[in-house]
């Protein structure tokens, strides 16, 4: 059996991957509500833009891309990053990609009407989006939403591959010193893992019942990201 | 560029307009708007005085709803110009030529219009309370507090008072479009625009929405542009009727005329067709 | 694990006769990830498809423990399970190369995604069709076999050709299971030679010039043969 020092240890782990995942969901979150307003915008430079960037941080793998950001770009601008940053960066540029394309079919599927109605109340297009378009999309976006950050969640044990002492690292850490049999410890981490996941599931699925006040919530978008 | 918009701007007779002792609270001249190939507004001019209730009718796909929407802005006319309160609205003057307007100066322009839908399109994440606040508060900066006082008596208006905090998920067609009205009146517009506001109605329902209507056509001295089918109402509220077809005007004329001796026989048959109908 | 590149003080600058050098071994690594992927694939069709018709089983001491089993390998790191299979397995006496750990680890976790696929593929033939099975009086193995999965499948295979993708992006995994895939010769050569911009850039490249096209070849294929993934 694993011993209370070693379950504590797999338990500071664990703190570090949901930090990792807390950290790379804000990053992610922002760049896909970006992306996703900036997808659907007027300009053309812009729509280009964001199509680039999603199909370049979408279409590598999540660990290249860590890799890559770890290793290679503190070499081309000669600045540091630590590991949790390069963690942070890889991990939330990549689901930012795939949330653009989340957000923009949301905003997508607000009915016309809206924005409509708001141009009929004189609403600047900040505001349209802001106080009407967005926050009917964000209860649509909330269930594939959920799902993108259990990607990102498990996504997050690759930075234990670049030094960060989150779960995976602890368990790798812990079946290294031979501390307890390995099949112990890995089902412990994968138990842990699964626990964080349902949390996550729970959290998003309070959520949606906040946000849905007043909206026929059900149906929405296809949860599907992977 | 600031002092721009205080000042008296070529008044009156600008560019063609034809001089008139009161100037109209809306003037078409000759807008054109397609859709592909087909002409939806072929060189459409009418106007409308201020105060004014016009009945806009005419058969279906004939360009009723377009003229609305491009009043609104919804859709952006082809060509042509519009005027609202003696400004243009697609068109601002700039070392004194006329040029596309600039977002901002719409919008401004846009402050004096709202419009009512046939489908409401009210807000459903927002309580009917907050359908209404909500452009007084972020498009003419009224503080909250007064903004809730203003919807609260509007409310009473259109007899929705109690109504405060529900969603509109929660309420009848007849009670949506209620608020809807309350909603755009909110706005403290010079022009409402009507766009059929009662056809997405159950039949029992139509005439409370109606009776609203009729209090703010007969008690208030707002411009009104009215798309109806209700043509007892547009008798009984209408200062002047303008039958609408392939994108122009076919017939124009005060109710009674209209209804009783059209002179258009395009507009006979429609008329048949809709009072048989009811 | 990593041989940790020392950041420097100053831009590095790009060095193509080094690129040059390294674009040999890094395609033969491309070219094992590109294996991993088709045979990982293989292994989830197969085993997504027992697992999402295990779960439509009348017994539920079958269908309780395949759902517990899906859901838990789709709520854990693909990496963990990988090691789980590298590491572990060996000290229960199943000893598996780095490959063959690694294409079942893909298979196995990527067959929870694909039983979904097929679930609702299944779901989607009418019922009239069991109907009418019992009415011919099919066995169990004809029904599925003759009637339902000749319907279901062919709904399922837009979702296949998406899972098909996610799963490349996935494949450098294997680089941590002692498999020379792609990003292991990457790491490789940025230790034997200390250019992590041209092995890292290079990777990251080799395998874009993959997955994107995939990915639009996918998506066309699901607009043009215009199943929904629902
Ligand atoms: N966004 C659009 N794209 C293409 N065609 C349009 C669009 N909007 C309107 N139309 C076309 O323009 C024509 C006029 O439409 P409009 O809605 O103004 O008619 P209407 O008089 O309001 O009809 P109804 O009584 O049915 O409401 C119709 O032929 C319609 O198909
Ligand atoms: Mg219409």
């Amino acid at each position: 059996m694993l011993s209370t020092g070693q379950l504590q240890q797999l338990f500071s782990g664990a703190w570090i991957t949901i930090q990792v995942t807390a950290y790379s969901a804000v990053i992610g979150t922002l760049i896909a509500l970006v992306g996703g307003v900036a997808s659907l915008s007027g300009s053309r430079l812009l729509r280009w833009f964001t199509r680039v960037y999603v199909e370049i941080f979408r279409g590598v793998s999540a660990i290249i891309l860590l890799f890559w950001v770890y290793f290679t770009l503190p070499q081309l601008f000669g600045i540091f990053l630590t590991p949790l940053q390069a963690g942070m960066l890889a991990l939330g540029t990549n689901m930012g990609a795939y949330g653009s394309e989340i957000a923009r079919g949301a905003i997508q599927a607000i009915p016309k009407g809206q924005t409509e109605a708001a141009i009929a109340i004189n609403l600047s297009p900040f505001h349209r989006l802001r106080h009407v378009v967005l926050p009917q999309a964000v209860v649509l976006m909330l269930p594939p939403f959920g799902n993108l950050l259990i990607e990102v969640m498990k996504a997050s044990a690759l930075v234990s591959l670049i030094d960060l002492s989150d779960l995976t690292e602890r368990a790798q850490n812990l079946r290294t010193l031979r501390a307890a049999t390995s099949l112990e410890i890995f089902t412990a981490v994968l138990v842990l893992y699964f626990l964080i996941s349902a949390s996550i599931t729970l959290g998003v699925r309070a959520l949606e019942r906040r946000f849905g006040r007043g909206l026929d919530v059900g149906g929405g978008l296809g949860g599907a990201v992977k | 560029m600031a002092t721009r918009e205080n000042e008296p701007t070529s008044d009156g007779e600008s560019a063609g307009g034809r001089p008139s002792p009161e100037r109209p609270m809306v003037r078409f001249d000759s807008v054109t708007k397609a859709f592909g190939d087909n002409v939806v507004l072929d060189g459409l001019d009418f106007e409308v005085a201020a105060g004014e209730k016009l009945v806009i009718i005419g058969p279906s796909g004939s360009g009723k709803t377009t003229i609305l929407r491009v009043l609104m802005t919804l859709e952006r006319p082809d060509s042509g110009m519009i005027e609202v309160g003696g400004e243009h609205l697609y068109h601002e003057e700039r070392g004194g030529k006329l040029v596309k307007a600039s977002e901002k100066h719409v919008r401004r322009v846009r402050g004096k219009i709202s419009m009512v839908f046939q489908h409401f399109f009210l807000f459903p994440h927002k309580t009917v309370l907050e359908n209404i606040t909500l452009g007084p508060v972020k498009a003419l900066g009224v503080p909250k507090d007064e903004a809730r006082e203003r919807a609260c008596k509007l409310l009473e208006l259109v007899g929705m008072e109690g109504k405060h905090d529900q969603y509109p998920a929660s309420l009848s067609g007849g009670q949506k479009q209620r608020v809807a009205i309350a909603r755009a009146l909110a706005m403290q517009p010079k022009v409402m625009l009507f766009d059929e506001v009662t056809s997405a109605l159950d039949p029992e329902l139509v005439g409370e929405v109606l009776g609203v209507l009729r209090d703010l056509a007969l008690n208030t001295d707002m411009t009104m542009l009215l798309v109806t089918h209700e043509m007892g109402f547009a008798k009984e509220i209408g200062d002047r009727v303008v039958m609408f077809d392939n994108g122009r005007v076919v017939e124009e004329g005060p109710p009674r005329q209209m209804f009783s001796q059209p002179r258009e026989a395009r507009t006979r048959s429609f008329l048949d067709a809709v009072l048989d109908h009811e | 694990m990593t041989a940790g590149a020392v950041a420097q003080a100053s831009p590095a600058t790009w060095d193509w006769d080094i690129a040059q050098r390294m674009m040999p071994e890094l395609l033969r690594g491309l070219s094992v990830t590109l294996q991993a992927t088709l045979v990982g694939i293989t292994v989830a069709m197969v085993l997504g498809l027992v697992l999402a018709m295990a779960r439509r089983s009348s017994l539920p001491v079958v269908r309780w423990p395949v759902v517990g089993f899906i859901e838990f390998v789709r709520s854990t790191p693909l990496l963990v399970q990988l090691f789980f299979l590298f590491f572990v397995l060996p000290d229960l006496g199943v000893r598996l190369s780095g490959f063959t750990a690694g294409v079942l680890g893909l298979g196995l976790h990527y067959a929870t995604y694909t039983s979904e696929a097929y679930r609702s593929g299944i779901e989607n033939v009418e019922k009239g069709q069991w109907e009418a099975a019992v009415a011919c009086n099919l066995s169990t193995r004809t029904t599925w076999g003759s009637v339902v999965l000749p319907q279901a499948i062919p709904t399922v295979i837009p979702a296949l050709g998406n899972y098909l993708v996610a799963m490349l992006k996935d494949a450098p995994l294997l680089s941590t299971i002692a498999v020379l895939e792609l990003l292991a010769v990457a790491r490789q050569l940025n230790s034997q030679l200390f250019r992590p911009l041209e092995a890292f850039s290079l990777a990251a490249l080799l395998f874009l010039a993959v997955s994107i096209p995939a990915a639009i070849l996918v998506r066309y294929l699901e607009k043009r043969y215009g199943y929904s993934r629902e």
